[in-house]
């Protein structure tokens, strides 16, 4: 590896001073002169048609510059090219509480919330469908008038090699129901757009999204506008963890009303509306047929899930895909058969969260691993080890994995947590579990189908001897500007202070797919190092030639460029900068990366490749009170193959986040909702949409968290680095179910673990039944017969047996099987 | 972000002004101590009174004054409360009380008053406008029928003040103030089982103190579950106070918070305790009985089920503490950070 002097080096983030100064400018601090405020009328029922909205009183308030209803937005649109199924305000029907069904656009918030409530909507109620099993149960009404059958939105049904005989000949065949219920991101930052048209007739959208270019697209569709005549502007996100990854309709909304009124329009959601927007953690129900050997190694698996997608599409083919995706980069199965089913409920649609699709049935194998140690006397750490997928395997679903740090990440937590002294040694109410994940470091294909670069940076170097990096990224929070000026600064030997970062920007900056599916790092990084390095290439010329010095015998470091044979001979990067543009003129270049083509020839194949992954494992120390079921979590470790820590800081803060934010979700977080007695009414509620009942940790639940981070450079990473934004996430729910069993010997077979569920267990175990809390049973589901394709290493070639003759492969790519590559 | 309805605010300089003012028009009036609980109501509309008349311009109320006992101004916020060194030394089951109740920036903001006056909370109820539409109302606020329990003809919302069981359990008694005179009444009295008209304070009257009876020889203890360290309101609560005459119990007063619409008090726990010694057994007869009083319904966090359960856990907790068990590390566990007891108290000491 070359010495780097940025690169690996733990630094204070370039947007640190702004973020503590309060200075970064969210969507909400942009106030513009004439500029007007927009608020929502949200629907009060579950399910209903539109018979009638009537907006005379409301245009009346004084005050009151517009109303708009869904007469005004024709044309649907949606984050999938197959999900497009959502309107900025609905037309004909309401399909949960919190559908947006008009807007008012007033000269203050206030004005436009007094107004907002004298718009009157008359409704005629529909059925409500709160679960899965009436969505099942129930074709009709369907929610939506697309999707597989009825109320189900997506089924899909994959199977690499025979997986029957498989499990029928492995010495044990676990068989395990897990549910995991769904929960939301709870970003600090409610979205907010601000919209103007600007003095050449163009539109202008600042907004709190994390994927601009998405956003971009979904104006020019829904507005009918040219692409060219649209300029969307990110704003820094205050958090987005995948719930401001699809295009929303109040950005829609306000974009249409300041074009109608020709003066900016602004809107900014409160807390309960972003509950509504949702797109968060699908409730799964998901059950693991696994055959394993006698010696710890799997046969062969067999899983099907079920998600309760609520009232949209949103990603939720991608989403269904993700259940079944990732299961094989981790532990070595060799046949594998995956069937999903995704249905529409009367709820806020559901989306990619941080980890998208992949935590669920993360936690149901990573638990089932558990009880299969268990079973077989082995210990859980040792019995993974055992199993883990060989590096640079293409597995039996046709994913390339890359590096694999795994083992020493087990070896690493195995170590610190004292585990082999305590493991199954702890006194009754005390108990430590581990488990263990992987994640994409961003997704293979895009999510509209093309040959085009995945992300684009340009750089301007000029007399002044400062840079500008210019990239589509967009900084949420996590640190991408910070990593685009470190990669420039570093590869040109400057201070990061030194590099100016415009991002986000549609008019501005090369397109870069968004901040989901940790593809940033990665993809924009390889996409910075390639223009950076151009850059170098051109000073190095133009200083080699006037200094007579080879070129290649340059250096850039500290500011300057010089001779490595003697470091004395050389230039400040300023004067570098000078002797260039006066050679070449003036300077500039730019980089770009795609990600390498999948193996994997089948429709559905396209979720699932990525450049390569990361590994994660983590043990919990948890300490339960076999009374009352009370559950505290005191201790963390957890260790993560980052391949390299660009910024160490910044790794160790997504590490320590993914803990906080796993323990959330493994202890307390519920997307829940009211379904009031039928018979006296059809209201389906989110139980508690507000940031004081939705139980999220506080500071004073958070345990000790002892981080490592395992770094092997992966040659297919910027300086070798890999993701880190998703994947800690996904070890520390299992970890924590397993840490309960080994405290006091129940199974909580399902998220969250709550106290009543501990309790629930341990008197069942009391009173002779299974010590478990959880789902009885996979509901029936009339699964399709599965696409076959046999595994890579029983000869096959990435193509499905039985799939009809697909009519143009662009075609289909541009459909499901492309538009599925997505992800948080 | 969620904007308040308008209404004309009133600042006060004296009680009797304050008094003179809400008596012009009681009913659409409401009293405003650091607003913590007042004003998000009225954000969600649940509260749409046309006056606001401000107390926090009233010094008087806000201040402490040593007797045998204590009398605590209404107006005195609970982050001054928990400073104050004599509830710290000798009233420490309200010193525990007042410290967990939701984060430091409200308990700046939020009065012992305004704690103790506290509205009844109830999920069906605590939301804003659009959403209690959206299930027709319910019949504390704009609606009919109570969705906790459909068939019951009075509101189920949940006692949720930490202060009140506990100044209950102390044998404190408050001072009304209202332009017809002034009355002091327990604190038991203050309350009524009645989600809606959960106070016995007539519309025009002011609460204006607090008074705690002298405190040698007693012990009190109040154990809070909730599910975070931090933020949340009580879900259960058990609030202990006794004198102890050796290792007798005397005068022993167990309340409950937040199972019913107002403080319990669990009598017949109490009376088995009642002159005897605290042995494990006795405890645990105690807490049995304290929790089959609770009524808890599903209208706030966690399982109904669960929460009666750990009532018996946190009576025989707050029973161990005032027996003088060092309770620190099942409290630590409970509550996720140090809380002062007797046993800390004793070990700083």
């Amino acid at each position: 590896m070359r010495p780097t002097r940025i690169i690996g080096q733990p630094r204070r983030r370039v947007d640190g001073r702004a973020k503590v100064t309060g200075q970064t400018r969210f969507a909400d601090d942009i106030i513009l002169p004439r500029m007007l405020h927009c608020r929502l009328l949200r629907a009060t029922h579950p399910h209903a048609r539109i018979l009638s909205v009537n907006t005379a009183r409301a245009a009346h308030v004084d005050g009151v510059h517009l109303v708009l209803t869904g007469e005004s937005f024709p044309i649907s649109y949606g984050i999938l090219p197959v999900s497009h199924d959502e309107h900025a305000l609905c037309r004909d029907k309401v399909r949960f509480v919190g559908d947006p069904v008009a807007a008012v656009i007033a000269r203050d918030e206030a004005t436009a919330d007094v107004a907002v409530n004298q718009i009157d909507v008359a409704y005629e109620p529909l059925r409500t469908f709160g679960e899965p099993a009436d969505s099942l149960a129930h074709d009709s009404p369907r929610i939506h008038d697309y999707g597989d059958h009825g109320n189900i939105h997506k089924m899909v049904a994959l199977q690499f090699g025979d997986v029957d005989a498989a499990l029928a000949a492995a010495d044990h065949v676990f068989d395990d129901v897990f549910f995991f219920e769904g929960n939301t991101h709870l970003p600090i930052e409610q979205h907010a757009a601000v919209a103007l048209k600007d003095p050449d007739g163009k539109l202008v959208v600042y907004s709190s999204t994390q994927t601009p270019h998405y956003l971009h697209r979904a104006l020019a569709k829904s507005l009918a506008m040219p692409a060219a005549h649209i300029r969307v502007i990110a704003t820094p996100n205050g958090g987005g963890f995948g719930g401001k990854s699809d295009p929303f309709n109040h950005e829609i909304v306000v974009a249409k009303a300041a074009l109608l009124l020709d003066r900016p329009v602004k809107i900014c959601l409160n807390r309960e509306e972003v509950f509504y927007c949702h797109r968060g953690r699908h409730p799964v129900t998901m059950r693991f047929r696994t055959g394993v050997t006698n010696e710890g190694k799997i046969t062969g698996l067999d899983l099907q899930t079920l998600l309760d997608g609520g009232a949209y599409g949103s990603y939720g083919v991608a989403s269904t895909f993700y259940t079944g995706a990732l299961q094989t980069v981790t532990y070595d199965i060799p046949r594998y058969r995956f069937r999903g089913c995704r249905v529409f409920t009367n709820k806020p649609p559901c989306g990619p969260k941080r980890g998208h699709g992949t935590p669920q049935s993360r936690f149901g194998q990573e638990v089932q691993l558990d009880k299969i140690a268990e079973h077989l006397k082995r210990d859980p750490a040792e019995l993974r080890l055992g199993m883990i997928a060989p590096a640079e395997m293409l597995t039996a679903n046709y994913l390339r994995v890359g590096t694999i740090g795994l083992a020493e990440c087990i070896r690493k937590v195995v170590d610190r947590s004292n585990w082999t002294d305590r493991f199954r040694k702890l006194p009754l109410g005390r108990g430590v579990g581990l488990a263990c994940s992987s994640y994409l470091s961003g997704a293979g294909l895009p999510i509209n189908w093309n040959d085009l670069p995945h992300s684009g940076v340009q750089l301007k170097l000029d007399r002044s001897g400062g840079v500008t990096v210019f990239c589509g990224a967009t900084e949420i929070g996590q640190g991408s500007d910070d990593v685009l000026v470190g990669i420039v600064a570093e590869v040109l030997g400057i201070d990061p202070f030194d590099v100016r970062a415009v991002t986000g920007d549609t008019d501005l900056t090369p397109v870069d797919l968004g901040s989901y599916s940790s593809r940033v790092t990665l993809m924009m990084g390889n996409a910075a190092v390639q223009a950076a390095e151009r850059a170098r290439e051109i000073v190095a010329g133009a200083v080699g030639a006037k200094l007579q010095i080879a070129a290649d015998r340059l250096v850039f470091a500290d500011g300057r460029v010089f001779d490595s044979q003697n470091p004395d001979r050389g230039v400040t990067f300023q004067e570098a900068v000078c002797i260039a543009e006066a050679r070449v003129g003036t300077i500039g270049s730019t980089g770009s990366y795609t990600p390498p083509k999948s193996a994997a020839q089948f429709k559905g194949g396209g979720v699932g490749p990525s450049p390569t992954y990361s590994y994660t494992a983590a043990v919990v120390e948890v300490d339960v009170d076999p009374e009352t079921g009370w559950v505290t979590v005191p201790r963390v470790w957890i260790a993560h193959d980052i391949g390299r820590a660009l910024n160490p800081t910044l790794v160790r803060g997504q590490v320590e986040g993914s803990v906080y934010m796993g323990l959330g979700e493994a202890l307390m977080e519920e997307q829940a909702f009211r379904r009031l007695p039928p018979r006296l009414s059809s209201a389906l509620v989110h139980k508690f949409p507000s940031m004081l009942e939705y139980k999220s940790p506080t500071s004073l639940d958070m345990p000790e968290i002892v981080t490592d981070l395992i770094e092997h450079p992966d040659p297919r990473g910027p300086f070798g680095a890999k993701e880190v934004g998703q994947g800690p996430l996904l070890p520390i729910m299992p970890a924590v179910a397993n840490a309960v069993y080994d405290a006091v010997g129940v199974r909580v077979d399902q998220i969250p673990v709550t106290p009543e569920r501990i309790l629930r267990a341990l008197q069942a175990k009391t009173a002779g039944k299974p010590a478990r809390s959880g789902p009885a049973s996979f509901p029936e589901i009339a699964w399709p017969e599965p696409l076959l394709v046999t595994p890579p290493r029983e000869g096959g070639d990435g193509r499905a047996s039985n799939e009809p003759e697909r009519k143009s492969r662009r075609k289909a790519d541009a459909g499901i099987e492309a538009s599925a590559a997505v992800r948080s | 972000m969620m904007r308040l309805p308008r209404f004309r605010y009133r600042a006060p300089r004296t009680v009797e002004e304050a008094a003179a003012w809400l008596a012009e028009n009681p009913a659409d009036s409401m009293l405003l101590g650091g607003g913590t609980d007042v004003l998000p109501n009225m954000k969600r509309r649940q509260q749409t009174p046309s006056t606001i008349i401000g107390l926090r311009g009233i010094s008087a109320l806000a201040e402490i004054h040593h007797n045998d006992g204590l009398t605590v101004g209404a107006g005195m916020t609970l982050s001054n409360l928990i400073a104050e060194p004599r509830i710290r030394e000798s009233y420490i089951g309200l010193w525990q009380a007042a410290a967990q109740v939701a984060t430091p920036h409200l308990r700046n903001m939020g009065t012992i008053g305004g704690n103790l006056c506290l509205d009844t909370r109830c999920t069906y109820y605590d939301q804003n406008y659009e959403w209690r539409k959206s299930i027709d109302f319910c019949m504390k606020r704009d609606g009919k029928i109570c969705w906790v329990a459909t068939s019951s003809p009075k509101c189920l919302a949940v006692s949720s003040t930490d202060t009140a069981p506990m100044l209950q359990a102390l044998g404190a008694t408050v001072t009304l103030v209202s332009t017809r005179g002034q009355r002091r009444l327990p604190v038991a009295e203050l309350f009524a089982n009645d989600g809606m008209q959960y106070l016995t304070r007539q519309p025009d009257e002011i609460l204006t103190s607090i008074a705690l009876p002298a405190a040698s020889g007693w012990r009190s203890a109040y154990w809070k579950l909730r599910r975070r360290g931090a933020f949340d309101f009580p879900v259960a609560a058990a609030a202990v106070a006794a004198q102890f005459d050796g290792t007798r119990a005397r005068n022993l007063r167990v309340v409950l918070g937040a199972v019913s619409s107002r403080p319990l008090a669990a009598v017949r726990a109490a009376a088995l305790g009642e002159g005897e010694e605290l042995s494990d057994e006795r405890i645990n007869a105690m807490a049995i009985a304290a929790a089959e009083l609770a009524k808890p319904m599903d209208n706030t966090d966690f399982e109904l089920v669960w929460r009666k359960k750990m009532v018996r856990s946190l009576v025989s907790d707050a029973l161990h503490e005032v027996r003088g068990d060092d309770m620190r590390a099942r409290r630590l566990q409970l509550a996720r950070q140090e809380v002062l007891s007797t046993a800390s108290a004793s070990a700083a000491r």
